[in-house]
Parts: structure tokens; C-alpha cells; sequence
């Protein structure tokens, strides 16, 4: 729902790496975004490609890399994937779990061209 | 020829640098701040009133409403007493640190000791905006469904307090209490809770004490 005021970041954060490097152009994003960051990647993809218009980006391609939210129970150990109906650990039922991955968002790299 | 630069830098890092910003001049000025979380109803509006009220003569509250296009929140803590700067975020889904950092700008902290944020009703994008508050406050409520932690974790994991308003409901609403402390257990152990109702008023004596309790050990350290 907020993705214009992401997606202007992500342009802000690639345009100043591509700046200290010199770049003429960039050619691609990468992108890492976890389950349970609620970013939606076509809502992104449609607003970069009108922001980006007369930057050094336009036509960049976005690359997606999705995470999945994984926990890990720290009582017997279990990675699991947590479901709607059971956050639980499903081996020992035990609560006492930490968030493995699935928070992450942010840009990890970008193509440019010298 | 084509190079890879590697980034990793945080989408929302300027965000969460302007929030830092914010702390600051909270912190500075000795205010508590506290950033109210919920989903549309849930009643946010209801407890600062019956914070604002409950407190009235031992905290000097300010507060900041987002809201999409009324004032009739910010009219609501007016009313209870409360110094109240409205944001109409123009049908944006949730407040950010700049909006905050505007706001702050009508506000006189010297005259405060708590100031009250009230994020837009919504419980997906208020978790990753970082306003520069020192504590979370989600307010669930009964009618919602005890199924909440389980379909927004991100807003769950992410904050210091979860009260829990409309208990005066509990006869009328199928809610499962040990299922929702259960989702709550896992996303966020030993989260401070408040089971209240700000209709009947049952609860709201401990939620005040706490409170106020946050608010003195803030000024002291």
C-alpha cells in the first residue's frame, strides 16, 4: 500500500551507489524481500517504471528475491515455516522460537554500466 | 562493460534515519514518546481519551494524529484535554518519520512530559515506518478475531505493549484468549500486555499506572 514511497527509495539508495561509482547507467536492481514485509513486488515494478523516467536508471530491470519467513524453535532446535493456524513449533510445541529470516528488505546490489 | 556494486542498504534507511532525528528531540527535551498502533476501530481514539482523562493534573500530554482526511480524532483528545496537532496524510496508509518531524515542529515539548502518537488505523504498513517513538503500543480488540497475530506478524513482532480492548466483550465475540496469547507468545515472548475495556473502564487503572510509571522513569534517567 505504501510501495510509491518505496519504490522512491530504492531509486534515491541506487542512484547515489551509481553516483559514487561513476556510473553511466544502471542496467539492473536487486531487490531481497521477506514474507513478512509486506511489500508487493508488482505494485514496485509499476511505480519504477515511472519514476525512473529520466534518471540514469530507466529501463533497469528489478530483480525479486523472495524469502520465505523461517523460525527456529530454541528448545529442540526445529526450523520450521510458520502457518496461519500454528506459529507453535510443530515437533515439541514449544513457543520460545526466534525469527530465522523473513523481515528482510533491502536493495543488495546493482548492475550499472561505466 | 557491466559491473556489479554491491549495496545492501536498507529500503527505509532514510526513514529510519530521520526517526533517530525525531528520538533525539524527544529525548532532549525529556518527553516519553509513544506510537499508537491498531487496526480501524479497534479503539485508539477511546484510550488516549481515557489516558489523557486518567491522567489529568500528573502528565502533560500532547499528541499527533494521522489520519486520512478528518480531524475528528485529534477533536476527540482536544476535548479530553490534550494538546492535539493533526496530519491528514492525504489517503496515505501510514504516518513516517517526516510527517512526524513536521508535526513536531507545532509542538511545544518543553510543556510536555508524553507525547502520543496515533498512526493510521491499519495494521500492515505502520509496522515498517519508524517514527522516533520510544515505545509501540498495539492496540487489538476482541471483535477483530483472535486470528490477528497470526496474519500480521510483522505488526505483532514489532512492538513494546499489546493492549487488549473490549475484554467487556468476551461473553458475545468467539474469541479463543489462549490462542491469541499463544500467536502473541511466539512473534513477541514476554511483550507487556493490558487486558482493558475503555467502555466499562475495567483495566484502564493498570494501564495508567504503567504509564505513569514510564513516564516519571523517563524524565529520571
Amino acid at each position: 500500500m505504501h510501495e510509491l514511497t518505496v519504490t522512491e527509495s530504492i531509486l534515491e539508495i541506487a542512484l547515489r551507489h551509481a553516483r559514487e561509482q561513476n556510473a553511466r547507467r544502471i542496467t539492473g536492481l536487486y531487490l531481497v524481500i521477506g514474507e513478512w514485509s509486506s511489500v508487493v513486488d508488482d505494485s514496485v515494478q509499476f511505480y519504477w517504471d515511472i519514476i525512473s523516467e529520466g534518471t540514469i536508471a530507466k529501463g533497469a530491470t528489478l530483480h525479486f528475491r523472495r524469502v520465505m519467513a523461517e523460525l527456529v524453535c530454541q528448545d529442540c532446535g526445529q526450523e520450521y515455516r510458520p502457518t496461519s493456524e500454528n506459529m507453535a513449533c510443530p515437533k515439541c510445541g514449544g513457543t520460545n522460537v526466534k525469527l530465522k529470516s523473513g523481515e528482510e528488505f533491502f536493495l543488495e546490489a546493482i548492475d550499472v554500466d561505466e | 562493460m557491466t559491473k556489479r556494486i554491491p549495496v545492501v542498504e536498507k529500503i527505509l534507511s532514510v526513514n529510519d534515519r530521520l526517526a533517530l532525528e525525531n528520538q533525539a528531540r524527544f529525548d532532549s527535551a525529556g518527553v516519553l514518546a509513544l506510537n499508537f498502533m491498531a487496526s480501524p476501530g479497534a479503539g485508539k481514539t477511546a484510550l488516549i481519551e481515557q489516558t489523557v482523562k486518567g491522567l489529568q493534573g500528573q502528565v502533560r500530554i500532547g499528541m499527533i494524529n494521522g489520519d486520512i482526511a478528518t480531524s475528528l480524532d485529534a477533536d476527540r483528545a482536544q476535548a479530553a484535554g490534550a494538546t492535539a496537532i493533526q496530519i491528514n496524510t492525504g489517503g496515505d496508509c501510514h504516518l513516517d518519520a517526516v510527517m512526524v518531524q513536521s508535526a513536531l515542529a507545532q509542538l511545544d515539548l518543553t510543556a510536555l512530559d508524553l507525547v502520543i502518537i496515533e498512526n493510521v488505523g491499519n495494521l500492515v504498513c505502520p509496522a515498517e515506518f519508524k517514527l522516533g517513538t520510544h515505545r509501540s503500543v498495539l492496540v487489538a480488540s476482541l471483535p477483530e478475531g483472535d486470528d490477528k497475530p497470526y496474519k500480521y506478524p510483522g505488526m505483532y513482532r514489532g512492538v513494546d505493549v499489546v493492549v487488549i480492548n473490549k475484554i467487556d466483550l468476551l461473553p458475545y465475540v468467539p474469541f479463543r484468549m489462549d490462542f491469541f496469547k499463544k500467536g502473541i507468545e511466539v512473534l513477541n515472548p514476554g511483550v507487556t500486555q493490558f487486558e482493558l475495556s475503555c467502555r466499562t473502564g475495567e483495566g484502564i487503572p493498570a494501564w495508567l499506572a504503567w504509564l505513569e510509571k514510564q513516564v516519571r522513569e523517563f524524565k529520571e534517567s
